[in-house]
């Protein structure tokens, strides 16, 4: 299957008089039709930058972006005005984290909906009426009718997370890209939006990127999951192949400091140190100065993709050797 | 291990809360309503031990914080520091209370002065509790080593110049350096990336031993305070669902809350997904809760018994205690499904 998604060798600097910070430094992957991409990361590490990238959404004044992203076929960053308008909405969607400063506080939720409607299928405002609350009643909002007459602040944070995952569907996106969307969410609230992204995602046949620094979200909704530190994705593969057998140092450190189920007796085990200055990234492997595996060589050239096996992927020098093990 | 400063023994409880209420006006609409922010919430802490404290936004959790450090003015009920009533005539001051209990904040940035060199934020308290400026001084660069931070390199940097993690260990530093009791974490790592929680997590368990100390752990995150506390207590719209030893809460939860909440956690195993949500809808507004049992909104269980009378949490007699209050435990309270 020809892939709906493909980047490769994405960049991501913002330049300021003071300082470049290298957010995103050659991340390359893809995503297939109907597939769940996680990308997985902690504060920093370029995940939401990526995202952005993808529907251009950086300040284009400060942002200097290199390398491609095609989105069905189309290449992103070569985009004029007018392209760009009907990618956005149309061939693809957002959802962020806080839907409070996403949705428009000063038009209710049926009004904001119908309007995308109109705009990007030509629907006349009946029509586009009709649909959004169709839309409303998809993301199971209960009593729809009422709900499509609120202002934003007039529902709940569950419920207008789902108004704009509704208006995000409205114009039958192929690609949904979620910015933590269950994060600020809570406990009770995030499995039930998670769950009905799952169901969403499945019935429409969305390829969706979600990216996240929860684990148990990712185990939750990914297919495969795309591990990013320090600008980089040090670890790709399937998500239950990755969660069960970590191959990246980073990835096995932070899967033994998640808190789940530890015993009490005995410390968390930690990853020593901090991230990287994004001002400043070392040469060589980002993580090296915090890795307990690292050699002499990880502090001059950052290890290329290797591949252990055709669906997974690690830069880390000694994933060689588990590859060497395995065939002999 | 002997504490001059134990005034009533180890096992006298450190502190106890007697039903604490709090309500906040708000107004709206030309008429003005009340949060019911802490609505009757009782518990006892006992001398070294962890008690975290779990619910959603809106239970009530930081109020409760903050009521216990008269951060906020309680309206009704009554606190006993290690026997003595706060801020009655015969107990002990509110500044003396603030002595022995101190509190970390979720924000590490905005809870330290920017103005400040974190060194000197830490000898701050020292300082105002009676330490001579060079003893306070010395008293910060300790407790820096204590957490971590080597005070040469990072005493004289500036709050922006630490990152959430380090600023993390200055605030656990800052509480730490007049010698507290008790420290109440409220949400304390729950801004830090995983990878920094884990370290501070585990500072936190080795200061509470070197220093002796008792801690009240608010926390969202289920798994966490599982594997930080000795007992739970669950809130929900301002009031105690449930509470008991942390393995007792975890492993045999007895209110439908407690379930669905422990239900709700992603299961971190892409193998066995949860399928369906354990509950539906958002926790309601704490403006006028709803009457009776207040997850009787949301309750699978629900009859008319839960919106008419709210049930009682259970008889605490121990430390060992585990009680919930909801009606199917009551005996004689009208729910068809009543353990007999």
């Amino acid at each position: 299957m020809t892939a709906l998604v493909e980047v490769s060798d994405l960049s991501v600097r913002f330049v300021t008089r003071e300082a470049t910070v290298h957010a995103v430094n050659g991340v390359s992957f893809s995503v297939r039709p109907g597939e769940v991409l996680c990308i997985l990361g902690e504060s920093g590490s370029g995940k939401s930058v990526t995202l952005r990238a993808m529907m251009r959404l950086l300040p284009p004044r400060r942002t200097r972006i290199d390398g491609t992203i095609r989105i069905d076929g189309q290449d992103v960053l070569a985009l004029d005005k007018r392209r760009l308008r009907e990618l956005r909405g149309g061939l693809v969607s957002m959802i962020f984290q806080e839907p409070m400063t996403a949705l428009d506080p000063v038009y209710t939720i049926g009004t904001q909906i119908t309007e995308t409607v109109m705009r990007h299928k030509g629907n006349g405002r009946s029509a586009a009426r009709a649909r959004a609350l169709e839309l409303l009643e998809l993301v199971k909002i209960p009593e729809a009718e009422r709900r499509l007459a609120n202002y934003p602040h007039e529902l709940s944070g569950g419920l207008r997370q789902r108004a704009m995952i509704a208006m995000a569907l409205s114009c039958g996106p192929r690609l949904l890209l979620a910015d933590e969307p269950t994060t600020a969410l809570d406990a009770t609230v995030q499995i039930q939006v998670l769950i009905l992204l799952r169901r969403l995602q499945r019935e429409l046949g969305m390829g969706t990127i979600f990216v996240t620094h929860d684990l148990g979200v990712a185990s939750e909704i990914a297919d495969r999951i795309a591990v990013m530190y320090a600008g980089r994705i040090v670890e790709e593969g399937p998500v239950a192949d990755v969660l069960r057998a970590p191959m990246h140092p980073y990835t096995q450190g932070l899967l033994a400091s998640t808190v789940h189920g530890q015993s009490r007796d005995g410390e968390i085990e930690a990853i020593p140190g901090s991230p990287p200055d994004m001002r400043r990234l070392p040469s060589g492997c980002a993580f090296a100065p915090r890795c307990i595996h690292a050699q002499p060589a990880c502090r001059t050239t950052m290890p290329e993709p290797r591949w252990p096996s055709p669906d997974r992927m690690a830069r880390c020098v000694r994933i060689d050797d588990a590859a060497l093990v395995a065939a002999e | 291990m002997s504490d001059a400063r134990d005034v009533g023994g180890p096992a006298q409880p450190l502190l106890i809360a007697r039903d604490l209420a709090k309500h906040f006006q708000v107004r709206g609409g030309g008429r003005s309503a009340h949060v019911r922010a802490v609505d009757g919430v009782s518990f006892t802490l006992f001398k070294g031990e962890t008690l975290g404290i779990v619910g959603e936004s809106g239970c009530g959790k930081s109020t409760l914080a903050r009521l216990l450090l008269h951060l906020v003015q309680r309206d009704a009920g009554e606190l006993i520091f290690d026997g003595e009533p706060v801020g009655a005539p015969h107990g002990i001051t509110v500044a003396g209370l603030r002595r022995h209990v101190q509190m970390v904040f979720q924000d590490s940035y905005s809870s330290l002065n920017p103005r400040m060199p974190v060194q000197d934020s830490v000898a701050f308290g020292p300082f105002v509790h009676g330490r001579s400026k060079p003893d306070a001084r010395r008293v910060a660069r300790d407790m820096l080593v204590k957490v971590g931070l080597n005070p040469d390199l990072f005493g004289p940097r500036y709050p922006h110049e630490l990152s959430g993690g380090q600023k993390q260990r200055v605030n656990i530093a800052r509480a730490l350096a007049i010698e507290p009791r008790m420290v109440i974490l409220d949400e304390a790592v729950s801004a830090l990336d995983k990878s920094v929680e884990a370290q501070v997590l585990n500072l936190l368990r080795a200061l509470k031993q070197q220093f002796n100390l008792t801690y009240l752990f608010i926390s969202h995150d289920l798994n966490v305070v599982r594997y930080v506390s000795d007992r739970v207590l669950v809130m929900y719209l301002g009031r105690v669902v449930e509470l008991g030893p942390s393995e007792a809460i975890f492993t045999r939860p007895q209110h439908p809350y407690t379930r669905a909440l422990l239900g709700s956690r992603p299961s971190m195993d892409p193998r066995h997904r949860i399928e369906e949500p354990p509950i539906t809808g958002d926790p309601p507004s704490p403006i006028d809760p709803p009457s009776g049992c207040r997850f009787h909104t949301r309750c699978p269980f629900a009859e008319a018994v839960c919106a008419e009378r709210a049930p009682e949490l259970g008889e605490w007699r121990e430390r060992a205690s585990h009680v919930a209050a909801c009606h199917m435990l009551e005996p004689g309270s009208g729910h068809s499904r009543t353990v007999q």
